[in-house]
Order: C-alpha cells, then structure tokens, then sequence
C-alpha cells in the first residue's frame, strides 16, 4: 500500500524541500505581509515578486473536515479525515489529523493542532497535523 | 447585458438518462443536441455558435455538420452550461452570432469515450495541496466546509438529509427520475457512510445523459415552434481554483454566491419576492443550503430550517428542484444542463410535476468545489 506521492514543480520545490528536513515553509509578500499558500513566485494579494520563504510555527486548529470510509485505492482500507486546518500564520490548507481516533467525537472544531510530517517517499514528507500537545498550546499568557 | 434580449427557443435532454451504454461522451452529446434541435424547429446550417465543455468545440462541430462562427469551452466544472448561456447572451447582443447551440452529454456512469475528468493531474497544484491528501471524489472534498457550517451555526447532522427526503417527494411525480420510492429522515441517516457527515442518500446519482439549448436574440425569439423562455438576467462569479476549498475566503457565506446572485438580479430588475420557482444545483444535500442562503432567499444558517419546514417541497412557497434533483433524478457529474432543462419545462408547462403558473425561474449552480458559480433568471413572459 504506497500513497501516490506528488509531483513537485520548480515553483513549490522549496516547499517539499522543507517538508524533507521538517519544516512547513511558507511564503509571505515582503511589501505587503500577506501569508500565503499555495506557493508562488509572487504574491497573489499584490503582484509584488519580492516574496520570502519563511519556517511556519507548525501550530493550527482544526476548521472543519469529512471523516472518508471509502478511501482511495492507494490508501489504507480505514476511515481517514481530510480536513481543513488554520495555520496560526493565516492560510488555510487541506490536510490530514494524525494520530487521534478518526470520529466526529475526538475530532473536535477548533482543536489545537501541531504539524507532523509522514513519510510518502524518499523525498517526500507530507504535511500532516497532530492534536498539539499542552506545551505546545500555550499562547503567550 | 440587457435584460431579455435573448430567449431560449430550443431545449431537450438525451433520449434515454441513467445507463446509457451504446454512447460515449460525444454521442451524448449530439443526441442531446439533435433533440434540441429538432425541439427548436432547426437543422445544422441555422447553427453559427456553438458551446461545449471539456470536449473542443471544433470536434463537435464536425461531429454535427456544424461550422460556427463563435464557440464557447468554458470547462469550470458543472455550472459551465450555465455559463455557457450568458457568454451567449453577450455573443449575440455584440452580433457575433445570431443562434447558438449549448451542448452537454457525458458519460459519467459508464465512463464510455473521453474526456474522463483528471483534475490532479501530477504536478498540478491540485495534486500537491489537495489530492495527496486522500481526496476521494468530490463527495470528500465539495463537502468540507459542512462540519463547520453545522458546527457555528448549531445545527444538528439531520438537517442535511431534508433536502433529501423532499426532492424525492418531487421526483415521485416524474416518472423519467431515476429514484422515486419515498424516503425518510431515518432513511437517509442510515444509509451508508460515504464521508462523515454525508451519507450516500445525501449524495447525488452517477448517471449516463446530457442535455442541450438553442439560445438567440428575443426579436426572434417569437418565430419557433415553442413559447420563448426570454434570459432575464445572468450571472457568474468565481472564488478558488477547482479543488481548493481550503482558501473559499468565507467558507460560512461565500461572496461569489451572492456576486452572482446580485450580477443576475440587477440585470433582470428582480428580488427574490419575484421568483415562482428555483432550481439549485444539489451534488450533495448541503448545496440547496448554500443556495438557498447565498442567493439570499433565506438568511445564512436558516435554509435548513426553511428545506425542512416544507417551503421547497410539493405545495410549498419556493418549489425547488422539482425534476427530483442531482439527488434523484440524474447527475451525469456535470448537472447544470440538467436544472435549465426543468426550469424550461416549468415555464412552458410541460414539467412532470408541473407547477401552477409559474412566470420566472432561477437556476443557480455550481463548478468545483466551491470553485465557480451561475446564476440565470428565466421567463415565459413577453419583455
């Protein structure tokens, strides 16, 4: 059972490259801050081309999700989540939450959520959340 | 755009719907386009437009005995037929045609010829942020913002299977829908998991069909075998890329329904007091939701309310959806085509389960998820 791993491009290499060593990386707009995914060589809020990528916190929150119970013939024969989660950076992405029973019951709206990165190839770690743990949770008090 | 300066004069669906095994996309697609055009009185020479999605334009022209002079491919998922129409109302007002043919047919049960839809392909963007995730069809992906729409606006997981139960309480009257045996509210629920909270009764039919339009100016509308349904408005609006309903700006109220909604209302010079009748297009049992709201016939966390208390069903205030819908009637994958097809058939009186006196009609849909959108208001009456 092998997930179909992604094909990067020159624009979103950056991006996988980071995955490998453990880091989400994102963009944002050096002229406007804007935040931003899916990657590109310019920001989509203001044109500019001068964008940086930067190491995102890894901290989310669970914004909404499906549990599928028909998964895919490349994927494990078990209910899985696809969701959406809200980075603390802004942007939102589809992901998968790891690690915790997938029922409605333990995946609660809004429940903090830490990046994890799950092994698809030998270069591919995908981005993929985890509930946070309590250390993890902790705003500035 | 000006209100009514284009009518429908031509409308039929593929002579057989559901399984369909002897053709392909192609061969739906001409069917569908023979009827209509046999509907509307023509041959292949009085054609000078002609649109379709996914498949080149320039191969169904051919395929028909066509040579046009404008065509539309706009391919943005299922509403693109809807679109199709108003790109066709700007067409024939600007004089770059005078008769246009929409065409849609899709094998979508069968999977027989090609196009077959790969929208992740490797190395799409699609691919990388969404597919990879396990993305199962767009019963795991149209439906994501749902859990949170129940979740802020309290709402419990059965109210997603009114709409449902009541399309099938229309579709009882049409004996060409696909699904007519009464269901319940426990029915639904029951019915098998497809993606938490969707069940199968809350997912739309995979079926074999399509269906096509002739579409011209309204002073000539009046010269064809049938009344004219006169365009009273259009619009379209766009939100994200196909499949990227992660970054829908407001997933709870998405603006480009309303854009939409207000492109077409402005142009037709109406509100919703005005409509008699609503076709939303109903891939899954949320989407009448997201219509009903969007369009701003019920206020944003009400429509269920408003689904279950009986307003949309047979003797209610709003009928809606009353060829049974995506949900019973036919989905080929593409379903816009499908919902003017009724629209037409209730302002012509000749609906299955007919509607008295209904004057104007709106049809929204949807491409993607929550990707793209059209929006057109329809009458019989004279401009």
């Amino acid at each position: 059972m092998t997930k179909r791993p992604p094909t990067p491009t020159p624009e979103t290499q950056p991006y996988w490259d980071g995955a490998k060593v453990g880091e989400l990386r994102l963009q944002r707009c050096a002229d406007c801050g804007d935040a931003y995914s899916p990657p590109r060589p310019f920001c989509p809020a203001c044109h500019s081309r001068d964008v940086r990528w930067f190491k995102a916190s890894g901290r989310a929150t669970l914004y909404s999700y499906v549990i599928n119970h028909r998964p895919r013939a490349d994927w494990p024969r078990q209910p899985h989540s696809i969701a959406i989660v809200e980075l603390a950076e802004g942007p939102r992405l589809v992901s998968n939450i790891v690690g915790i029973p997938q029922t409605p019951a333990d995946l609660k709206i809004d429940m903090p959520l830490q990046v994890v990165f799950e092994k698809l190839s030998d270069d591919i770690y995908l981005p993929v959340f985890a509930p946070a743990a309590p250390s993890v949770t902790v705003d500035n008090p | 755009m000006k209100r009514a300066s284009t009518a429908i004069v031509g409308a039929a669906e593929t002579t057989d719907l559901g399984v369909i095994p002897h053709l392909s996309n192609l061969g739906l697609n001409a069917d569908a386009a023979l009827n209509a055009l046999a509907d509307a009185g023509l041959k292949p020479k009085d054609i000078d437009g002609l649109a379709c999605g996914y498949l080149n334009p320039a191969d169904v022209g051919e395929y028909l005995g066509i040579y046009p002079v404008w065509t539309d491919n706009t391919s943005v998922g299922g509403c693109s037929w809807m679109i199709m129409v108003r790109h066709a109302m700007a067409a024939i007002e600007a004089g770059l045609c005078k008769t246009v043919l929409i065409t849609h047919g899709e094998s979508g049960r069968s999977q027989i010829g090609g196009p077959h839809y790969d929208f992740a392909l490797p190395g799409t963007l699609a691919d990388q942020f969404e597919y990879v995730y396990g993305w199962s069809g767009a019963a795991t992906m149209f439906t994501l913002p749902v859990a949170r729409y129940l979740h802020e606006f309290g709402i419990g997981e059965d109210l997603l299977a009114y709409p449902a139960v009541v399309q099938r309480q229309w579709a009882a009257r049409n004996p060409r829908a696909a699904r007519k045996n009464p269901i319940t509210v426990d029915d639904v629920l029951n019915s098998p998991m497809i993606a938490w909270p969707f069940r199968r009764l809350m997912c739309c039919l995979v079926s074999d069909g399509g269906g096509a339009l002739v579409v011209t100016s309204a002073e000539r509308a009046k010269d064809f075998p049938h009344n004219p349904v006169y365009i009273l408005g259009a619009g379209e609006a766009y939100e994200t890329s196909l499949s990227g309903v992660a970054r829908v700006r407001d997933p709870l109220r998405p603006e480009f329904i309303r854009t939409s909604a207000e492109l077409a209302f402005s142009t037709a010079g109406l509100a919703c007091s005005d409509i008699d009748h609503l076709m939303v297009y109903d891939a899954f049992s949320h989407c009448p939701l997201y219509g009903l709201e969007g369009l701003g016939f019920c206020a944003y966390g009400e429509a269920g309310d408003f689904i279950r208390e009986g307003n949309t069903a047979p003797g209610g205030r709003l009928p809606m959806n009353t060829n049974g819908g995506g949900l019973s009637y036919a989905h080929s994958g593409s379903y816009g085509i499908f919902l003017m097809q009724e629209a037409v058939r209730q302002l012509r009186g000749t609906a299955a389960a007919q509607v008295p006196d209904v004057k104007t009609s709106l049809c929204h849909g949807w491409g993607g998820f929550f990707s793209a959108c059209a929006t057109l208001i329809l009458s019989n009456e004279t401009p």
